[in-house]
């Protein structure tokens, strides 16, 4: 226990948590979205944040050859480089999602069949795509080169903003403010609303359930594909399963929120981000996973429908 | 699709009690005779290439048919979903573990220790928690489970991520001894538990608490308004499930003789909830044969060693896809009232007689 630590070092422990606060943000619209429609926790979100890493390793180890030894770019080839890296990993994370969807939920759904078997389907996919992975890089830990070269914007009293959380707290404010306009304004956004409130009625009024749900999980995928590029930038490295305990993570934000609900996820992941880096400051590293699971326990028996909760049907397996 | 589970259920009804007291005594013994089984040439392809045929069907085989029994009343019974069932499993193992090598107590004193343990860690998870519903619960169970698992990870009183070693073997009973070396007498123990489990959750299955758990399955709210407790009821479908899984877990921990952490990941939470859904919820043959399935394939397939992991969640897609209710679904009894059974109990028994006297006829 050491307290403090919390006033001393306050500034940059706001900042790292902002920072990964806004990779759960976007990790856990994923969730939100799909349980929002579905009322499924998506178990295979996690490997499409995975799948996410590696396609923005990939393409800048591949395709603009980079490798450890490499000094960072800068100008407009940065940004060419990081653009790409970016699409590259929603496209992967999106087509991803939408596969996950097709194999593991649909057939399962025109069944009619109770939740749970979803639920075992999406852990098999969920299984089946983190060990592909886990065989193909036998295993290893992956670095991403360093692309965008570290440099505090400004220091006040030996407290910097770095140019990479920066860019996460920027980047993951704007997708979380396109996906929430997407899902309030557009006609599409409104078919999901519709389909998340009742899918018997939206069915009667006339909207093509399967297309919205794949676009769902589309969406869902591109915003997690975001934060997996988000989160390359700032860690620099990926492995395997490196999706288990940040998806677990997310979806505690999403949960702790009130699920369903995106600005949930929005406050949710932030509250999450920051009592992570705060706890662990105070308790040690070793319990920086348990803080997740405590603060959710807190809040759910303060406020048993999340903090900006929104009542959830009665679950029936 | 052919429905195992009616025909099997057709036939146990058309038995009087002594045919059926027989064929539980036939089954029963051809059970424990099971760690032979791979003793002739013929049998040879049931030992599985690395770990030997006797130790899997101690653990994992008998094991997770042991603790998915205890989740089915949890998932399938009352409907609630946990996801960190292995945490009651890892609290009976370290009871096992901290108890036998600190205390002169022997397994056999341990085991209801053990379970107290589990069921206490139950109720008191459950007190708080069993109030959400549905998809809260489940994260909140989840988040239990890897809370145990990271204490016990941080905590150096009990070994840290080195485990405690040298967990005493029970001692023996019937002038049977319990090592390592003889698995064997370690899966009689097991069965006579899981027979042991699966009385009692068909005792209380047509009892009240069993009819409170339906009720609360099929609808919570409608559950309330008939008067059914269901928070205590909740508790204790959460208490005895933990219960069993804490008692799995001591005679884990004697079994092998050491426990260690990174046993009890979330992992094995998945695998059980799995061997539950895959074999049919609800349904004590179902979750039976599931658990037997999952736990047994993985270990035959081991040849292929890198890759099983990825065939094991291939075989959870494509069942799934399949059977989505799981191998042998539990009866959806809920359709019919009793007077509908009645009816088509004598429709079927009408249709019986035709065929008789038809035959009769005919000859």
């Amino acid at each position: 226990m050491n307290f403090s630590v919390v006033g001393s070092q306050f500034f940059p422990l706001l900042i790292n948590g902002l920072a990964l606060g806004f990779i759960y943000v976007l990790i856990s619209v994923g969730y939100t979205m799909v349980y929002g429609v579905l009322r499924l926790i998506n178990f295979a979100n996690s490997e499409v944040f995975m799948l996410g890493t590696f396609a923005t390793v990939i393409i800048s180890r591949t395709v603009f050859k980079f490798d450890i030894n490499s000094k960072p770019s800068h100008g407009m080839k940065l940004i060419l480089v990081l653009l790409c890296c970016l699409l590259a990993s929603m496209a992967t994370s999106g087509i991803v999602a939408v596969l996950v969807e097709l194999i593991a939920y649909r057939r399962l759904r025109a069944k009619g069949t109770n939740r749970l078997g979803s639920l075992i389907s999406a852990i098999g996919t969920s299984i089946v795509l983190s060990e592909g992975v886990r065989l193909l890089s036998h295993s290893l830990p992956v670095s991403n080169p360093r692309v965008l070269s570290k440099f505090y914007l400004f220091t006040i009293h030996g407290v910097g903003l770095r140019i990479d959380q920066f860019l996460v707290i920027v980047a993951g404010a704007l997708f979380f403010f396109a996906v929430d306009r997407f899902v309030k304004v557009t006609r599409i956004g409104k078919a999901i609303r519709a389909v998340s409130m009742s899918e018997e009625n939206s069915r009667l009024m006339g909207i093509n359930l399967n297309r919205v749900i794949s676009i769902t999980f589309l969406v869902g995928g591109l915003v997690t594909g975001a934060a997996a590029f988000l989160y390359e930038t700032v860690y620099e490295t990926t492995v395997f399963n490196v999706g288990f305990n940040l998806g677990i993570a997310a979806f505690t934000a999403a949960v702790l929120g009130g699920i369903g609900n995106l600005r949930g996820a929005f406050y949710g992941g932030l509250t999450l981000g920051l009592a992570e880096e705060f706890f662990s400051a105070v308790l040690g590293t070793q319990w920086k996973e348990i803080t997740v699971f405590v603060v959710l326990v807190l809040v759910l028996l303060v406020r048993p429908n999340g903090l900006f909760g929104e009542a959830i049907q009665q679950s029936r397996v | 699709m052919i429905n195992l589970r009616d025909k099997g259920a057709e036939l146990w009804e058309g038995w009087n009690r002594p045919k059926r007291v027989a064929f539980a005594f036939i089954v029963v013994f051809g059970v424990l005779l099971l760690p032979y089984a791979g003793n002739f040439s013929f049998t040879n392809i049931l030992n599985t290439p690395i770990s030997s045929y006797q130790a899997i069907l101690v653990y994992p085989v008998g094991m997770y048919i042991l603790m998915a029994l205890g989740l089915n009343i949890v998932v399938g019974k009352s409907g609630l979903l946990d996801l960190g069932y292995v945490a009651f499993f890892a609290i009976g193992a370290y009871t096992a573990a901290i108890f036998g090598t600190k205390t002169h107590l022997n397994i056999w004193e341990i085991l209801p220790i053990g379970m107290g343990f589990a069921m206490l860690a139950g109720v008191l998870l459950g007190l708080p928690t069993l109030r959400l519903r549905g998809d809260y619960l489940a994260i909140v169970t989840m988040g239990f489970g890897e809370i145990v698992r990271i204490a016990i990870l941080n905590t150096n009183s009990v070994g840290g991520p080195n485990g405690i070693p040298g967990v005493p073997n029970p001692p023996p009973i019937f002038g049977q001894s319990f090592d390592l070396a003889d698995p064997a007498h370690f899966f009689w123990i097991v069965v006579a538990m899981i027979l042991l489990v699966i009385w009692m959750v068909r005792r209380l299955s047509v009892r009240r608490p069993g009819r409170a758990w339906e009720a609360i399955r099929q609808d919570e709210d409608v559950a309330i308004l008939m008067g059914v407790p269901t928070l205590r009821y909740k508790i204790w479908s959460f208490s005895i499930g933990a219960a069993i899984g804490g008692a799995a877990g001591v005679i884990f921990a004697s079994q092998q003789m050491l426990v260690a952490p990174q046993t009890f990941t979330f992992n094995v939470s998945v695998l059980i909830l799995s061997c539950v859904v895959f074999g049919g919820m609800g349904n004590i043959w179902g979750v039976i044969l599931g658990a037997t399935i999952l736990s047994y394939f993985p270990e035959r397939i081991r040849f292929i060693s890198s890759a099983r992991q990825l065939v094991f969640g291939l075989a959870l897609i494509i069942t799934m896809n399949l059977r989505p209710d799981g191998l042998l679904p539990r009866k959806k009894r809920e359709h019919l009232s009793q007077e509908e059974r009645d009816e088509a109990k004598s429709a079927k028994a009408a249709l019986k007689l035709a065929k008789k006297t038809n035959r009769e006829a005919v000859n």
